[in-house]
């Protein structure tokens, strides 16, 4: 305790940690009690979580996360600019999967404004979202494996996640922030050429993960590390809140492209991994599963994909085609408007919610008839899925700590806002 | 096999010791990977298969300050952060270079709001500011260039009179 | 009857007094609730049998700015069973304090600091009311109205150079 002085941690933070109930404590107290800080500048941790751990020898007894060292005023922000200008904000939440979060935003804002996209720039919708699944979960896995020991399962899944990256800078002219959606459609479309680039990537991809899994589900280190470490039951999971692959570790069937459908994920067949173990190795397993089902989905979407816009016709709420902008009168007085003043959508509060790699990101946007929203709220996965970490790791080991941030894979640009 | 082939002789080159350090110093940068956000992910991408930043020798990342000679502080810095990116700078052995990556770090960038530090130059001296948001990884081996460029021009005298941190005198 | 109808006439059934109002938009249903209440209407609607909303799936706070009850907390629960999801706005005035519900969702802990460290509004009975994000020194809320997107120069120091 004398070590730590108060610049470095807020006394408030540290009497949380001390007010924590312990009931596991084996000796005695005072001889063995430690308070260990971990983050925010840790490998492990993610990008910028700050822990603070209880410990008696290397046992954690209590934790208490620290978060706000990303904090960007994001909610701030989306107040003071109009809805279309919000969209490249996006893509910074979630950075791990940006196109999943544009439509996120975007499905938001068209459900307040009441217009609906084409279908060809739902079906991409759908594609992209999937494509962005599959870069985060790669990600995860990789970064899970760097954290217990396994340095080259990273190498092999950054050398998949390149592959899709390259498939977005196709798509969209930019390979990691995307931006890439509109109100009202995408921003351009994709042509047959790098649809047939897509299909080939997922037609390889099922091989590469067998090997990764190879690399991984033999491994006797990883498994061991992994299994029953960090275990959450069915009731407490849903308890805290936890969405996404962590919760459907815990035995829960709760994906909201069943079960609140958006886009056109009810014409797809695609099943919902769920394992019932609740340990950090069932939320690895899931998230393997999902990219496998990822795979499955895009492989239905290409073929579904109608022809057709893909914008929306609505020049009220919705930018025209820059050729028009040229040429004719109205499209750019409507440009001029939707540009400088913004879309104007009724009085009102919506909350729309996709099923993100990380778990349900939702919008809250609170219109009270401008061109900006009076109030937007994000509920982001991560910020809630690490609100579990303090009773997954009590009891454990300090090296299980790093495993079971891994397992929960926090991105903190979204838990932070 | 490469050089040795062309030792075949016993030979002796002219050279001196400040040349030599530079040469070592610039070939073997190895830097502290600051990774705060979204520039972070872009960070990881420059070190994979890829990119490959070992061709550059510098795929050293260390998270411990004290083996480092280059921040690289990839990530919006809020108020609450800039403490521990000073810290951690401040741990670390001189000589040392900063690279500013992204629009935030260097001026904050899109964000413009009231936690975010307008640019990382209002506590950390900068030596190479990175454009993108976030840049390329193609980019950030640029950066590396460039700062390599740089450590190879300095001499013995450039660090003669370099002022004592604050961190050390206690 | 559907089941949005149905849970509204089942809250309105239970407590007749503190529904303040309904209101339908985009096909989402919200039903306004007096302060003094929502931990039985939060428990109601957790542990009755046929409605089982058991995710918190969010929780904030809204200011209003001129409005005479200047902010509200808005609670969206999910209901799995059912697959329906219910909002509930609680109108609060400025200097008001709500009741916590993180005794019926465990998870409304995380959200209800937040929303005291966006809006100041305080919640009774938490069990670690502190700043979520903002350091724990930073005297304003940023989310209210009055506070500069720029912030109050100052307020957060810089370490120097």
């Amino acid at each position: 305790m004398e070590k730590l002085k108060k610049e470095d941690a807020h006394p408030k933070i540290l009497q949380a940690l001390l007010n924590t109930e312990v009931e596991m404590i084996k000796d005695d107290v005072l001889d063995n009690e430690m308070i260990l800080n971990m983050g925010p500048q840790h490998p492990a941790t993610h990008g910028v979580l700050r822990l603070m751990l209880r410990l008696d020898g290397e046992t954690v007894l209590a934790s208490v996360p620290e978060l706000g060292y990303l904090h960007r005023g994001y909610e701030k922000m989306a107040e003071n600019m109009n809805y279309l200008d919000y969209i490249p904000h996006t893509d910074r939440l979630d950075y791990l999967a940006p196109p999943a979060n544009n439509v996120s935003y975007i499905l938001a804002v068209e459900k307040l404004a009441g217009i609906e996209a084409p279908p060809r720039a739902q079906y991409i919708r759908m594609m992209m979202c999937e494509l962005a699944r599959i870069a985060s979960h790669m990600v995860a896995i990789g970064s899970l494996g760097l954290d217990i020991g396994a340095v080259t399962v990273f190498l092999w899944t950054l050398r998949e996640r390149e592959k899709v990256l390259d498939l977005f800078d196709k798509i969209c002219g930019a390979r990691f922030t995307t931006s890439y959606t509109r109100i009202g459609g995408v921003a351009q479309d994709v042509d047959d050429a790098t649809l047939s680039l897509v299909r080939d990537f997922i037609n390889q991809y099922e091989e590469k993960l067998d090997e990764i899994e190879r690399l991984l589900n033999g491994n006797r280190i990883f498994l061991e590390r992994l299994e029953g470490i960090g275990v959450i039951s069915y009731d407490d999971a849903i308890d805290i809140g936890l969405t996404g692959p962590s919760l459907r570790g815990s035995g829960v069937k709760y994906d909201l492209r069943k079960n609140a459908p958006y886009l056109f994920y009810p014409e797809i067949d695609f099943n919902i991994p769920v394992f019932t173990e609740g340990d950090s190795l069932a939320r690895y397993f899931v998230r393997v599963e999902e990219t496998r089902e990822s795979a499955k989905i895009i492989t239905q979407v290409i073929d579904k994909m109608p022809k057709g816009e893909v914008m929306l016709n609505s020049p009220k709420k919705v930018l025209p085609k820059k050729v028009e902008i040229y040429s004719r009168m109205e499209e750019l007085i409507h440009d001029f408007m939707l540009v400088n003043f913004g879309m104007n959508p009724p009085e009102g509060q919506i909350y729309s919610a996709t099923e993100n790699p990380k778990g349900e990101l939702g919008f809250y946007i609170v219109s009270k008839g401008e061109g900006h929203p009076w109030k937007m709220k994000i509920r982001s996965p991560s910020m809630v899925n690490l609100q579990s970490l303090p009773g997954l790791v009590k009891g454990h080991m300090v090296s299980d700590v790093v495993a079971i941030i891994g397992s929960l894979d926090p991105v903190m640009g979204e838990a932070d806002k | 096999m490469g050089l040795e082939a062309k030792l075949t002789q016993d030979g002796f080159i002219t050279t001196t010791i400040d040349a030599l350090a530079a040469w070592a110093r610039k070939s073997s940068v190895w830097p502290m990977p600051m990774g705060i956000s979204c520039c972070a992910i872009e960070m990881m991408s420059s070190a994979d298969p890829k990119y490959d930043i070992a061709r550059f020798g510098s795929e050293v990342m260390r998270f411990t300050p004290r083996q480092c000679d280059l921040m690289l502080v990839a990530g919006t810095v809020t108020y609450k952060m800039s403490k521990i990116v000073r810290k951690i700078y401040e741990q670390m052995p001189d000589p040392k270079w900063v690279i500013a990556m992204g629009a935030c770090t260097s001026t904050g960038g899109m964000y413009r709001s009231y936690n975010v530090v307008q640019g990382i130059d209002q506590f950390l001296p900068v030596d190479i500011y990175v454009a993108g948001c976030p840049p390329r990884p193609d980019n950030l081996l640029n950066a590396l260039i460039q700062i390599q460029e740089k450590i190879g021009k300095t001499r013995a005298r450039d660090f003669q009179d370099a002022p004592f941190e604050e961190g050390f005198k206690n | 009857m559907n089941f949005s109808e149905k849970v509204v006439s089942k809250v309105k059934e239970k407590f007749p007094s503190s529904v303040l109002d309904v209101v339908e938009f985009r096909g989402e249903t919200t039903i306004k609730v007096t302060p003094k209440d929502i931990v039985e209407v939060a428990a109601f609607l957790k542990t009755d049998g046929e409605l089982q909303f058991n995710l918190l799936v969010d929780l904030t706070g809204v200011d209003w700015a001129t409005r005479k009850d200047r902010f509200s907390v808005v609670y969206h629960i999910f209901s799995i069973p059912n697959n329906f999801r219910l909002r509930i706005e609680v109108p609060l005035g400025a200097e008001e304090n709500i009741d916590t519900v993180s005794k019926v969702w465990k998870t409304a802990n995380w959200h209800e600091r937040e929303t005291y460290d966006m809006y100041g509004i305080k919640f009774n009975n938490h069990p670690d009311l502190r700043r979520m994000y903002m350091p724990e020194e930073f005297e304003y809320h940023p989310l209210r109205k009055d506070f500069p997107l720029m912030g109050i120069p100052g307020s957060l120091p810089l370490p120097k150079k």
